[in-house]
């Protein structure tokens, strides 16, 4: 579970991370979260970049490292050519215009007092985009595009919609800058199956007319797989696995991975899952566990893992998995120190 | 005492009898109709799933059965029959004695169903010290007999702790011992796993099913996640605007589904066996408001077969085969249903 390593990094990508580190106080103890502990990915123009793990892996950490919020304590963040962890203030804040963020609960984050044209136009104003009737006429075809009627909608308040037409609300104040790339943390996860399946595919549409770059993280595997084209796994502030989404789901190569696949209920009473189940819950980020960070509960685990980090590697074409002994792809070397790609 | 706590239960035939139940609100915007009108029955030893998005009456239909709701502004109909003695006109104190006892229920948050401020050996013996009258040299006993049982490490150390030093898989766990503290003949768990990461979710559906079978105990579990009851339970009940829309064993349910909600459902679900980018079927429009539902069919605004007269008429539960009902003009398989799939462009024809 290192995430050390960057075999697995493209030199084209529109978001490049590099060794990415986020840690929190844990008040006056002088201890600290390790929330995300140095993982690299990147993202390349048009592509959308799942990341799935548990709670508390460090994947909403990952997203809001990207847009800076905090600061993280080190690596690299680099956006179109731009480093962030370098820029000052006022180059992040514009910067910001092409990469938005949307969220897991749609009614708390839009202002509760204002009306919906309003939340839409925000962002507009702020940076002065054209005229006003320019504006209201961005707005208004925003709003189409992501299915509220601006006839009926615009003057209405949040609290007036369901918590999918509030998620689309959101998607729309996200788009109307027109980014490049947008972050979804969570953004169907407080939503019901059916309305779930309408936004996932408002987001593919999306994507396709705004030439957008996703990074979507969620801790269900199904949605993450129906809407990736890449999937990067993480577990206690480490990336696991990066694959082609496909790839990962039909030959998971980590333990981690396999374990999620099969802890997922199917919706079907004659599939009998061949049940890889593991013992316990992730460990406290706090005091991590050495070596590979899921030895503790990991069925391969051998003394090597209990001390020795994995590197990434790729076992396959585009399948990368930082795993001493994963479950295709042969083990890994000894002691390998890979240069970085 | 103990052999109460220990005792398999033997017992057959039927458990639960709900005819007709209705719960409805009476709020300042009108009448919800939350629960309207539901009847079945549970078998000893069953475990029944209830499935239906959020607002379809799950929850409240599970709370009526137990009869865990407020007495203002409820307006209640129907019986329930517990082992033949009727529930809904039992006084607060004699459903007291029921509860925990023979019905005991686990929620969705652990956290906010424990007692942050009572230790958790505390809490967990005080059903047996209600129901049971077990001393507390015997109460602890028992209490370390059920942690042990739910899969908690280090049983003795947890009974001095408070639910805040757990985690939320450890909390579920302590939220099921407890439930299961005086051997209840029914489990009602309301959504007992969302809150879980799914690595957990599924120690904790493993561990209730073992449970069940050990003490031969029936469920009812309540869920909006159709994997969840898939694995778990031998008949699904599918719930809409408040009433039953297909009720049925749950291999049946799956293989053969009648009801256009049912099958809805299941298609908007992402699927893993999908490969990516595969385009999900949603279901149009939105439940309807339960203070003035729909005429006819509930469904009947969302569903793409409808026609004048499920908008006109409200469909009876009609059976399929023993065991299997659903309430629909045109089901799955019916001719209307096949026009409707073929200019839909998802069937060629036939089924």
């Amino acid at each position: 579970m290192a995430g050390t390593g960057h075999a697995h990094l493209r030199g084209d990508a529109l978001l490049s991370v590099r060794d990415l580190v986020v840690e929190f106080p844990v008040g006056r103890t002088g201890l600290k979260v390790n929330a995300v502990s140095g993982i690299s990915f990147d993202a390349q123009k048009g592509e959308t970049l799942g990341v799935v793990g548990e709670s508390g892996c460090g994947k909403s950490t990952t997203g809001r490292a990207i847009m800076q919020i905090p600061r993280p304590k080190s690596g690299e963040v680099t956006f179109d050519g731009q480093d962030l962890m370098q820029a000052d203030t006022e180059t992040i804040r514009r910067l910001r215009t092409n990469i938005q963020m949307i969220f897991q609960d749609p009614i708390s984050s839009l202002n509760p007092r204002r009306s919906v044209r309003d939340i839409v136009l925000e962002p507009l104003n702020i940076w002065k985009v054209g005229t006003k009737e320019e504006r209201l006429a961005r707005v208004n075809k925003v709003l189409e595009d992501v299915g509220i009627d601006p006839a009926v909608a615009a003057d209405r308040r949040p609290y007036q919609f369901s918590g999918g037409q509030c998620q689309r609300i959101s998607i729309a104040r996200a788009l109307v800058l027109e980014p490049k790339m947008i972050i979804c943390d969570e953004p169907v996860s407080a939503l019901d199956v059916s309305v779930q399946a309408q936004v996932l595919n408002l987001l593919e549409d999306l994507k396709r007319d705004y030439s957008l770059t996703l990074m979507f993280i969620a801790h269900d595997l199904a949605v993450v797989k129906n809407i990736s084209d890449r999937v990067a796994v993480m577990y206690l502030g480490k990336m696991c696995e990066i694959a082609p989404s496909d790839d990962l789901y039909r030959a998971p190569a980590h333990h981690y991975t396999n374990v999620l696949l099969s802890s997922i209920p199917v919706a079907d009473p004659t599939v009998t899952v061949a049940t890889q189940r593991v013992q316990g819950e992730p460990p406290s980020p706090v005091l991590p566990p050495a070596g590979c960070r899921f030895n503790p509960r990991c069925p391969a685990a051998t003394d090597r893992c209990r001390t020795e980090e994995p590197e990434i590697r790729e076992v396959a074409p585009n399948h990368f998995v930082a795993c001493h002994h994963p479950i295709h792809g042969g083990e890994a070397p000894v002691s390998v120190r890979s240069t970085g790609s | 005492m103990s052999t109460l706590q220990t005792a398999v239960r033997r017992e057959t035939g039927t458990l639960l009898e709900i005819e007709d139940l209705a719960t409805h609100f009476a709020t300042p915007g009108g009448v919800v109709r939350a629960v309207d009108g539901v009847t079945f029955s549970l078998d000893h030893g069953q475990r029944l799933g209830i499935v239906g998005e959020s607002g379809c009456g799950k929850t409240i239909l599970s709370r009526s059965i137990m009869g865990l709701l407020p007495r203002r502004n409820v307006i209640r109909k129907g019986s329930v029959l517990f082992e033949g003695t009727e529930l809904t006109t039992m006084s607060l104190k004699d459903r007291q004695k029921i509860w925990g006892a023979e019905m005991a229920m686990i929620f969705q948050d652990p956290m906010t169903s424990l007692n942050p401020v009572m230790k958790i050996g505390k809490q967990l013996a005080e059903p047996l010290r209600i129901h049971l009258g077990s001393t507390r040299e015997n109460a602890q006993e028992i209490v370390l007999k059920l942690l042990q049982d739910v899969g908690i490490p280090e049983p003795e150390k947890r009974l001095e702790q408070y639910a805040h030093e757990l985690s939320g898989g450890m909390r579920q766990r302590i939220m099921i011992a407890m439930a299961l503290a005086c051997g209840p003949s029914v489990l009602f768990a309301d959504e007992p796993t969302t809150a879980l990461d799914v690595t957990v979710q599924a120690q904790i559906l493993d561990l209730i099913e073992d449970q069940c079978r050990e003490r031969e105990m029936a469920l009812v579990l309540v869920t909006h996640d159709l994997g969840v009851v898939a694995g778990h339970t031998d008949q699904i009940i599918v719930m809409y605007a408040g009433k039953i829309v297909e009720i049925a064993p749950t291999a049946t349910l799956f293989s053969k589904m009648k009801m256009p909600y049912t099958e809805a459902l299941f298609q908007s679900i992402p699927k893993l066996a999908d490969p990516s980018h595969t385009r999900l079927t949603t279901i149009g429009g939105r439940p309807p408001n339960l203070v003035a539902p729909p005429d006819g069919c509930s469904f009947s605004p969302r569903c793409p077969y409808a026609t004048d007269t499920c908008t006109k008429v409200e469909p009876e539960l009609q059976q399929a085969e023993p065991g299997h009902l659903f309430a629909c003009h045109y089901p799955v398989g019916s001719d209307r249903w096949n026009e409707v799939q073929v200019s839909l462009g998802r069937r060629s024809g036939g089924h």
